[in-house]
């Protein structure tokens, strides 16, 4: 049985039709087009498939898109500005933050949220705060700097 | 690694929701962070879900002298926030990451009922106790030791719903601490011993209770309010650890021990603080 939903993606309402076992995180990918979020693991473990719900990261594999139906959510596609990269993601590009790319749309939604909660955060709350994304590649010593880094930027432009 | 399919109900209010488990062969939904991994896994294969994340009535958390009271469509991240209860602040910084934490409910752990997950170790050191209500049927308080069966399983019986965990409060002269080790932060412990000591007016030991995970089928509380030194041999006569690819069962039995002393000196220090 198919279900009717409507979920407000990057600030645009998009009504689709989902089975219930219809993952958030395929849902936004298949039904949606938004490939930005990426799926690693299926079960939680790698946060590669993180997004925002109602300003809040959350595993997108580990929700059903059904139970979120009316929620607000933003994926990496709706984190930078008309005018550019957002500072956070500026933050990940300077200091190499990043080299294959699959777990960074993640890194960037919980980072995103978590600069907002706390605007400075020391390097043990930065290594709390992205605990639960993976990277294969960086060794996570350049994302720490590029979480510090964007907590610079965001406040030079606030 | 797609969830198999299932008839999805969305009930309007508890009533609603204990009608449609008393109809259906149905499965609780709350926040998902253990139950959607299994479906994930094909480990499980409800033909109903039952959702109840949205339901007002359990999205409420009640904090008195006595304890604290969560609802069962409450999140880790907002009992953690709210900072009701600083034994189960802490425990719960230790349950996955944040971002699970945001979804995942209290009272969905207690039901999941995983032997090396937090929480249940803290409503049983606690003495706590787990509400559950059926359609057309009396609510029904089960405490900690009963509500733990085995290893994930609760005694929540088939229509039922868990609703609300009550943890009672530390009293007067009362520290507690957790003290876990897992391979990576954020895993589930090889072992963890969490600890609640309460100290009498000229500084001895009162009570000190002890519930470790990891090491058995459920939670296992051992009280040692007479002996406090012999803590660690004490446990490790307890507990009934496995062995697997991540552990031995001798160095879970080892581990036990050592993280019962520190958990002990620990909550023994903090009560001396709070008594002070």
């Amino acid at each position: 049985m198919e279900h009717e939903i409507t979920l407000v993606v990057n600030g645009t309402a998009r009504r689709v039709s989902v089975p219930a076992r219809r993952l958030l995180s395929d849902c936004l990918r298949q039904d949606l087009g938004l490939t930005g979020t990426h799926v690693g693991c299926e079960h939680g473990v790698c946060g590669c498939c993180t997004v925002l719900l109602d300003g809040q990261p959350v595993r997108s594999c580990l929700t059903f898109a059904v139970s979120v139906d009316g929620s607000e959510i933003t994926t990496v596609e709706g984190l930078a500005a008309k005018d550019g990269l957002s500072p956070v993601q500026r933050g990940f590009a300077e200091c190499h933050g990043l080299q294959c790319g699959f777990c960074t749309p993640g890194f960037l939604c919980t980072v995103t949220a978590m600069l907002r909660e706390n605007p400075a955060p020391t390097d043990e709350e930065v290594l709390e705060g992205i605990s639960g994304n993976l990277c294969r590649c960086t060794g996570y010593q350049n994302i720490v700097k590029a979480v510090h880094r964007a907590a610079e930027l965001l406040a030079e432009e606030a | 690694m797609k969830p198999p399919p299932f008839e999805y109900h969305a009930p309007r209010d508890l009533g609603a929701a204990l009608r449609t488990l008393a109809e259906v062969d149905g499965k609780v939904l709350a926040g998902g962070q253990s139950l959607i991994p299994m479906l994930n896994m094909r480990l499980a294969a409800p033909a109903h879900l039952v959702d109840i994340s949205r339901l007002e009535e359990l999205r409420v958390m009640e904090a008195t002298e006595d304890g604290v009271r969560v609802g069962a469509a409450v999140t880790h991240t907002q009992v953690e926030r709210a900072g009701a209860h600083p034994l189960l602040t802490r425990a719960l910084k230790l349950v996955a990451h944040p971002v699970i934490r945001n979804r995942g409910t209290v009272v969905g752990s207690l039901v999941h009922a995983d032997p090396a997950a937090e929480l249940p170790a803290v409503l049983a050191v606690l003495g706590g106790s787990v509400r559950v209500a059926r359609w057309g049927g009396p609510v029904r308080d089960v405490g900690a030791q009963e509500f733990f069966v085995g290893p994930m399983e609760s005694a929540v019986r088939p229509g039922e719903l868990a609703v609300s965990a009550f943890f009672p409060a530390l009293g007067p002269r009362t520290g507690a601490a957790f003290e876990e080790v897992a391979r990576r932060h954020g895993d589930y412990a090889l072992a963890g011993v969490c600890a609640v000591v309460t100290l009498g007016e000229d500084g001895h030991v009162e009570a000190a209770t002890l519930a470790c995970i990891g090491v058995g089928p459920v939670p296992v509380v051992v009280d040692v309010t007479g002996s406090p030194a012999e803590a660690a041999r004490a446990v490790r006569d307890r507990v009934e650890p496995e062995g697997d690819i991540h552990a031995s069962a001798d160095y879970r039995r080892h581990l036990a021990g050592v993280l019962a002393e520190r958990a002990l000196r620990n909550a023994t220090r903090e009560a001396g603080v709070r008594g002070a």
